[in-house]
């Protein structure tokens, strides 16, 4: 049983479609993925045709305007069965946020409805080989020429580069404004200058793409800027209140399917003559996991729910609280769930030993735990100064 | 090109539980479901019409909880859907059910094609849907596999058979049964989903498509249920385990024991 909070009809029907899909198109073919090292194109075509990519995109862009509730339902319940796979929907997100948060009617109108209909997918392009947690040490910028822009750098780590036709990507426009100074453009595969480096090899989510872009004197149209020139860092800092739930959710899924795997194989598993399930040892492991997923997921919920709301203007701390914890819930989750399998858990014949691999890059993108702790005590002091100042 | 396509609700399990006494389905705690081969038949009338254009009506004779399976007919593609209810409408056999729904096909109208499962998952008859074509007096093709051809005129479909397929074809409107070999139903889009919960449903009475209440329900139903029974589960077969050898020899021995060599 899960406790219940209180879904409308609407959002019950997001998860029973995301859990028809992830077990029927993506469970079959998991392993499959994981050891190929390939993009899902497939399972993202069940994505699209179940209009899974619609779920947090307004009405009048073809989505269903379920706000970042609607994201974290889709891709919790995918990650239940696959956390890589899944990825290809949550990251397209990431870079649609810019394009929701600071685009202007024709950008909208012009870029969104091909994603909620899945027909195409898209990336965010933040991070730089010397730009990691500190995203204002980049040194990708964009020089306006005329009516222009003219790119020169490159982004790495770019989850679904490559494999993405919408980019948005943040460059400087003047390097003497420094974190001002910085602004976000909308890239489309197969502009001039623009190409695709290195494709990383990773520990875990390998179905996921993770790729580096290189701009070389990348000329693009002025309509491609989002917001103004110098508002980059701010739209990418509200991105990131937007999407880290995406992460958060990411994270439960993979700990939620990782509990459920432990639980099944805890009563089955003999030793001493008896199930493992029933000794105490495991018990509590399974105790403290499934009190750990449900505190993750009410406080996932509650912090989606505050940003829907729409009634605070920024939710940097309350994202960061669920990313943080949800996170780090799953690595503890997926270790243990390791553990209760014994040897078996290290081999690839059952399906945790993926799930810790792939649940660890939660504590890592979107900013690592430590910068989540950072952004959560930064607002929690600010709002003390504030309280002490009335 | 308008298709009607007929379903039943049933319960979702495949042995239903027949309560001794009373010789009735137990259906308490049972939870319903659109009959298996429906969903073919739903899948079937829907790709029909992404091909070549028109509607998909879907039709069900049944209580007022019958809607859900409409609902989730919508939800797989189906453009409209008719709830067929009346209190003198309970107690159909297969002939007073045929009767009922070629009634409500003739109130609806304008149709090409007609496609039902093979057969219902309850009572596995497949009588429902060739009784349909034979009260409309239209031709129907049973057990399709495969639409062949599609025309403006006529569809020619192959029917599976024990030992292989007939190629039929037939003139328009015609009704066909189909079976789960046709194709693989989609699984509902989140838009079609919510389509399908705001979606209207009108009920056809007794009254609305104008039956003979002699033909419907229980009066209309001449087969009699004497008894109803679970058949005896068959006893699985006999292993036989060791080398190769000797398993070959134990089986010759067992089957000379048994007569058969
Ligand atoms: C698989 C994968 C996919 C990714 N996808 C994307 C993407 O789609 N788009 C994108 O833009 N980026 C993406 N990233 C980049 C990711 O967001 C960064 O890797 C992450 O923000 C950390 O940056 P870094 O790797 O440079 O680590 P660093 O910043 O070098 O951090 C190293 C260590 O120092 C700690 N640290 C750094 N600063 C502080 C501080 N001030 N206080 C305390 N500790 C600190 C960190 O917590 C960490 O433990 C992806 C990364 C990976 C691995």
């Amino acid at each position: 049983m899960v406790m219940d909070y209180m879904l409308s009809e609407e959002e019950q029907m997001i998860v029973e479609t995301a859990r028809t899909i992830a077990l029927e198109k993506m469970k079959p073919l998991r392993e499959y993925y994981d050891e190929k090292e390939e993009f899902p194109w497939d399972i993202v075509k069940e994505f699209a045709k179940a209009d899974l990519f619609a779920t947090y995109i307004p009405e009048e862009y073809g989505g269903f305007g379920k706000g970042v509730m609607g994201l974290v339902l889709v891709v919790e319940e995918l990650c239940k069965v696959d956390g890589a796979i899944s990825l290809s929907l949550a990251a397209t997100a990431l870079g649609a946020f810019p394009i929701l948060i600071a685009g202007n009617e024709e950008q909208k109108k012009k870029y969104l409805p091909d994603i909620a209909l899945g027909k195409k997918i898209a990336a965010f392009g933040l991070t730089e080989s010397g730009a990691g947690s500190d995203a204002t040490g980049m040194t990708t910028t964009a020089i306006k020429d005329g009516d222009y822009y003219i790119l020169n750098g490159a982004k790495c780590f770019i989850t679904n580069g490559g494999d993405a036709e919408t980019y948005t990507i943040f460059a400087k426009t003047n390097h003497s404004r420094g974190a001002r100074g910085i602004s976000c453009f909308i890239l489309e595969k197969g502009d001039i200058g623009f190409s695709f480096g290195k494709k990383e090899k990773k520990m875990g989510i390998k179905a996921s793409s993770t790729r580096e872009l290189i701009f070389n004197n990348c000329k693009i149209h002025r309509c491609r800027l989002l917001g103004r020139e110098g508002q980059g860092l701010m739209i990418a800092q509200t991105t990131l209140d937007n999407s880290r739930p995406g992460v958060a959710a990411q994270a439960l899924g993979i700990a939620t399917g990782a509990l459920n795997e432990a639980v099944n194989y805890a009563r089955k598993r003999v030793q001493f003559g008896q199930p493992i399930a029933s000794f105490q040892a495991i018990q509590h492991m399974l105790a403290e996991m499934a009190t750990e997923i449900e505190a993750a997921r009410a406080l996932l919920y509650a912090s989606a729910r505050m940003i829907d709301s729409g009634k605070v203007k920024r939710t940097s701390k309350e994202s960061a609280m669920a990313k943080l914890f949800c996170s780090e819930v799953a690595m503890k989750v997926t270790i243990n769930a390791v553990q209760i399998f014994g040897g078996y858990g290290y081999t690839k014949e059952y399906p945790v030993e993926k799930m810790m691999r792939d649940a660890k890059i939660t504590t890592l993108y979107e900013g690592t735990s430590q910068i989540q702790k950072n952004e959560i005590a930064l607002n929690l002091i600010k709002e003390y100064v504030t309280k002490s100042k009335l | 090109m308008n298709i009607i396509v007929c379903i039943k609700q049933v319960p979702s399990v495949t042995n239903v539980q027949i309560d001794p006494k009373t010789g009735r389905l137990k259906r308490d705690g049972v939870e319903s479901v659109i009959n298996p081969f429906d969903e073919y038949a739903i899948e079937e009338g829907v790709r029909i019409r992404e091909k070549v254009g028109g509607k998909v009506i879907v039709i069900t004779m049944g209580p007022p909880q019958a809607e859900s399976a409409l609902r989730e007919a919508l939800s797989r593609g189906a453009d409209e859907a008719f709830l067929i209810s009346d209190r003198t409408f309970g107690g159909a056999d297969t002939l007073a059910t045929s009767y009922t729904l070629s009634s409500a096909i003739k109130f609806i109208g304008n149709y090409d094609i007609i496609i039902c499962g093979k057969q219902a998952s309850d009572g596995n008859t497949a009588q429902v849907g060739p009784g349909v074509a034979e009260m409309l007096n239209i031709p129907h093709v049973a057990y399709v596999r495969k639409i062949e051809l599609l025309s403006d005129k006529s569809i020619r479909v192959e029917r599976i058979m024990e030992d292989g397929y007939d190629l039929i074809e037939s003139p328009f409107p015609t009704l066909l049964t189909v079976v789960k070999e046709i194709n693989n139903p989609r699984i509902p889009s989140l838009r079609s989903k919510m389509f399908s919960k705001k979606a209207f449903i009108r009920i056809l009475d007794a009254a609305t498509i104008g039956v003979d209440a002699k033909k419907i329900g229980l009066n209309g139903s001449p087969t009699q249920v004497m008894k109803i029974f679970t058949p005896p589960q068959r006893n699985c077969g006999e292993k036989f385990s060791g080398d190769a050898k000797d398993i070959a020899v134990a089986l010759v021995r067992r089957l000379s024991e048994l007569g058969i060599v």
